[in-house]
């Protein structure tokens, strides 16, 4: 598929194409929006690059997607812009399923510690270095990682204690 | 030194392990660790829960605030007492019936969040909406900036001691929910936004109570300004309080207001126009300082420009219609599924299965919420079900603004703090 880019974006494939050759995997373009898939062991470098090189310096949301049944299982997206030239671009990178692991990217931008904790929690992908690597939304005594695909709709009964509902007769 | 006790104080009733590490990482949030005991003959250092049932937290906020005296040396926010798993909840629901859903998430501007959605399917579908359509959306949606910012005004100026301001911004704030209530047949939880277009077009009486609203707002937003901009007691409880650096705003993920009162214009309705914001002249309003009381003069002045919006749409509106007529991309009007064979299959139809996006097309797709960037992430399969959908939310990045702004000020002034990021936690939940 032919790929309609603005001339910024264009400009930063290319530059992109020339520094990180091994490490670029693909560009591909849906709806619209502009998605560039990448070496899981050379996030930061990209990440870094674009931020300094290429005036991305805001971090939307990193999120994670659970691709279930393909190689690689589990995604995780940094969504960036570029104020200088109001451009938009997603950064993917795949892990695998078995010990997910990635280099966090607060060393880039600070924003991205909750995301990352997000995205532990709900998928179970670990990120090396980040400086506090909690569950955000649920309890540390969770087990699951809720939006894996193989979690089920209605949650796993008894699988932590909850509060008390009766009030203590001490 | 490691500190010690901290461990054997913590005696935690529930969810032991949760708590036990929410104070160990507030240990841990500097790199240096330091004792209580030693030179605190006084005892001043502690640690203050606070929340999650604190009034003044709007929600269900939870600060674990470490304490010397009355400054506060470092805070850990927990967040996810409100969690419902809405993301998973769209994985197993059409488009059209997670809109309920978005109602209440930031369920201050109800509106802007079934926009939100529709727009993102919209995008990645390929429907068309009508021009009219979008001039409604638009309206609606600076009348839920307006109905949002006045609750964060009233509690805000309540949260730094004037307590029947809350009274008079919820005055304004019923006119608009019963704006809401002729147009969407719903105070609150509107969602009167559709795929395709709005379930309704206005009827006069609400395009009448609309005008009415917008000639008189005005004047009421000028006697907030004069009571607030020169008074001394409001000024001094937030000027120079929560200061957030113009050149860390950026990297810490701020986002709506909170970012515009450090200096930066970023708004979704200029950088990148969704409905006809192309089309109308306003003005994003930003500060410098980056402090509460920059905060509060970026959001009034949205107000005014919210109202200026309105105004330019009822010039620009056209008439026509108010969905798409396309009954594989939006559900078929009233009449045609009472009174024809083929409307009510394809009613059936939009109900069962909903909107099939191409398979394995994504997309995401950002508007600019009262508290900020509010974005949605969208991948098909090719079903009537997302495969992913991810909600981009602006009070979760402005509530890891508050958890660095707030180290190093009085512990008295926290609640003000919290009042101007202005945080949703249905939202920031999810």
């Amino acid at each position: 598929m032919s790929l309609v880019l603005s001339d910024s974006l264009q400009a930063t494939v290319n530059a992109l194409t020339d520094t990180f050759t091994d490490k670029l995997i693909e560009v591909y373009q849906s709806s619209g929006d502009t998605f560039i898939r990448i070496e899981a062991d050379a996030n930061i470098e990209i990440l870094s690059f674009l931020k300094k090189e290429q005036h991305y310096v805001y971090l939307t949301d990193v999120f994670g997607i659970d691709r279930y049944t393909s190689d690689e299982r589990f995604e995780v997206v940094y969504n960036i812009t570029n104020l200088r030239d109001r451009e938009r671009l997603m950064v993917k990178v795949r892990v695998e399923e078995e010990n997910p692991t990635l280099r966090s990217a607060t060393e880039v931008w600070s924003s991205a510690n909750w995301h990352e904790r997000e995205v532990y929690d709900m998928f179970g992908v670990y990120f090396e270095n980040h400086p506090d690597l909690r569950r955000i939304y649920l309890p540390q005594d969770f087990e699951y990682h809720p939006l894996r695909k193989e979690f089920p709709l209605l949650g796993i009964p008894g699988s932590i204690d909850l509060p008390n509902t009766t009030p203590d007769t001490e | 030194m490691k500190l010690e006790g901290i461990d054997a104080k913590v005696k935690p009733e529930f969810f032991e392990q949760h708590q036990r590490d929410i104070y160990r990482s507030l240990e841990d949030k500097h790199t240096f660790i330091e004792e209580i005991d030693d030179d605190d003959p006084l005892n001043a250092k502690m640690v203050l829960n606070m929340g999650p049932q604190h009034p003044a937290t709007h929600g269900v906020l939870r600060l674990v605030l470490q304490l010397k005296g009355e400054l506060i040396e470092k805070t850990k926010l927990d967040i996810g007492y409100l969690h419902r798993g809405v993301e998973k909840i769209a994985e197993n629901k059409t488009y059209q019936e997670f809109m309920p859903y978005t109602d209440r998430m930031d369920y201050l501007s109800p509106y802007s969040n079934n926009v939100a959605l529709c727009t993102a399917v919209e995008k990645i579908a390929n429907v068309e909406v009508p021009e009219r359509a979008h001039y409604i959306r638009m309206i609606c949606c600076e009348l839920a900036r307006i109905s949002s910012h006045l609750l964060w005004l009233g509690t805000m100026v309540m949260d730094s001691g004037a307590i029947s301001f809350f009274l008079w911004t919820f005055r304004e704030r019923e006119k608009i929910y019963d704006i809401f209530d002729q147009v969407a047949g719903h105070r609150f939880t509107v969602s009167h936004s559709r795929i395709g277009g709005v379930a309704s077009d206005f009827t006069d009486s609400a395009v009448a109570i609309i005008k009415e609203f917008i000639t008189g707002f005005p004047k009421e937003l000028a006697d907030y300004h004069k009571l607030l901009d020169r008074n001394r007691i409001f000024i001094d409880r937030n000027e120079g309080v929560g200061v957030l650096p113009s050149e860390k705003a950026l990297d810490l993920g701020a986002t709506g207001p909170v970012l515009r009162a450090t200096g930066y214009a970023l708004d979704q309705r200029i950088i990148n126009p969704y409905a006809r914001y192309s089309e109308v002249d306003f003005e994003v309003p930003t500060r410098l300082e980056g402090d509460n009381l920059a905060r509060y003069f970026v959001r009034m002045e949205e107000m005014s420009q919210s109202i200026e919006i309105i105004k330019q749409c009822f010039e620009k509106m056209p008439k026509g219609p108010v969905r798409t007529d396309n009954a594989k991309q939006a559900y078929p009007s009233k009449d045609e599924v009472y009174y024809s064979m083929e409307g009510m299959i394809h009613d059936f139809m939009m109900t069962d299965t909903g909107i099939c996006p191409p398979t394995g097309s994504e997309c995401y797709h950002a508007i600019e919420s009262p508290k900020g960037e509010l974005g949605y992430y969208i991948q098909s399969d090719g079903t009537g079900h997302p495969w992913r959908l991810k909600l981009s939310v602006p009070s979760f990045r402005n509530l890891q603004v508050l958890e660095q702004v707030l180290d190093g000020e009085m512990v008295a002034d926290t609640v003000v703090i919290i009042g101007g990021m202005d945080p949703v936690l249905g939202e920031s939940d999810k």
